[in-house]
């Protein structure tokens, strides 16, 4: 049985969707070019792997192992569109910059690999939380990557926050420097990268540290 | 292979389809609750665009309702029919609003909002949809830079047909730092929808 503490931590930190397991990368480098885009998908991602887990866990006693992957596709596709519509009525402008990128969470490997490896082999409580961690670990490395690829790239923090948060946001925008030239790598793709292999050699870095005498166990990323 | 039976096999197929038809319940009925206000969002996005272009004080008519459609035109750059929005005062015409694309964008094609007043000056040019380069090319984006305003009162006459080029081609208009191609096309683009205005003219507000 795992408990919550583990869950939670192997979701922020030991098993990182982003760091760690590498999934979902394509979502993650596309729209990560600000912090509102960021926070934006990982909420998104995050509520899907909530539901989806939920689902997944309250169905695995009665689903025949044959049709569980077209099952667990079916229920991630369903949650998706719910989400992109409820989006369209509620956050208009911010589905208006996020728009394309929402049906790829269906696409996201970590939701139907939280589906298949946790949720349908546990209870709720620990899938909801399981998916819920994993989600913020996504969330928060969204939010990392968004925040340096926009002070580096264009010199500002929370700029269109009100996209998402509505107009008393705007106040939220910060503007480092009037004259600052942006720099267009961090913006463009390659940019992306640069960002995650930073953040994930700062996670490793930080792993490695405290343990340098003890063996060290790689782990072992799941490939796509 | 491990042998299925054909009655596990039939159970297996049912439970699938109970989820198919679940799953697309739930879609079909959050569709039906949320369609009003996505419809009302994409035409409040729709009015703040034209807007933009025109001032609310010149025209009294719906003008997202007061629409006409045009059949594809290589002067407004459509491969199908597009859509122009028409102002109005007292009945009168004020000004049409284009839909137009610039087609040879540095990164495909830019999608254009051309108001024109009736008289044949520019009410002013919003760019809705591009893929243009961040930093560079995207500086047609009002929010970005000033630069789509250049056009504001211009006509085929001010300034003339030599003019309606980029500086670097010998016309008027700025080119950016960098990035040639996107405004290029955007000034031809703008320059093609007051040429078929100009031929349209009678017919857009009939």
């Amino acid at each position: 049985m795992t408990t919550s503490r583990e869950i939670t931590r192997d979701g922020l930190w030991g098993n990182n969707v982003a760091l760690v397991q590498l999934l979902g990368l394509c979502p993650l480098l596309a729209v990560t070019s600000t912090v509102v885009n960021g926070i934006g998908l990982g909420i998104a991602t995050l509520i899907t792997l909530v539901l989806s887990n939920t689902i997944v866990s309250l169905i695995r006693g009665f689903v025949r192992k044959e049709v569980r992957l077209p099952v667990f596709v079916l229920i991630i596709a369903s949650v998706v569109t719910i989400i992109e519509l409820s989006m369209q009525a509620l956050f208009y402008d911010l589905y208006l910059v996020l728009g394309i990128f929402i049906p790829l969470i269906v696409t996201n490997c970590a939701i139907i690999g939280r589906a298949e490896g946790f949720a349908s082999r546990n209870p709720v409580g620990p899938a909801a939380l399981d998916g819920l961690m994993m989600g913020l670990g996504f969330l928060v490395v969204l939010a990392l990557l968004g925040a340096l690829r926009e002070i580096i790239g264009f010199g500002t923090l929370f700029a269109n926050a009100e996209l998402m948060f509505g107009d008393g946001a705007q106040t939220l925008t910060i503007e480092f420097n009037e004259d600052y030239p942006g720099f267009l790598l961090a913006v463009l793709p390659p940019g992306a990268f640069f960002g995650l292999a930073l953040l994930i050699v700062i996670k490793n870095w930080l792993d490695l540290r405290p343990q340098e005498k003890q063996e060290i166990i790689e782990p072992v990323p799941e490939t796509v | 292979m491990i042998a299925i039976s054909r009655r596990q096999i039939l159970i297996s197929g049912i439970f699938l389809w109970l989820f198919a038809v679940a799953g697309t319940t739930l879609v079909a009925l959050t569709e039906y609750s949320s369609r009003e206000a996505i419809i009302e969002n994409e035409r409040q996005v729709l009015l703040r665009n034209l807007y933009a272009l025109l001032p609310r004080d010149k025209l009294d008519n719906d003008i997202a309702e007061d629409i006409l459609e045009l059949p594809a035109s290589p002067l407004l750059g459509t491969d199908a029919a597009s859509i122009v929005y028409r102002a109005r005062l007292a009945g009168e015409p004020v000004a049409a609003i284009f839909n137009s694309i610039a087609p040879n964008g540095y990164n495909g094609k830019i999608h254009l909002l051309v108001g024109i007043y009736s008289n044949g000056k520019l009410a002013g040019v919003r760019v809705v949809k591009h893929a243009e380069t961040p930093g560079l090319g995207d500086a047609v984006e009002v929010r970005k830079s000033p630069w789509i305003k250049s056009f504001d009162s211009k006509s085929l006459t001010n300034p003339d047909p030599s003019g309606w080029r980029v500086k670097r081609d010998g016309g008027e208009f700025d080119q950016f730092t960098g990035a040639t191609i996107t405004p290029r096309a955007v000034v031809t683009a703008v320059r093609n929808t007051l040429l078929y205005y100009q031929q349209n003219a009678d017919m857009i507000f009939n």
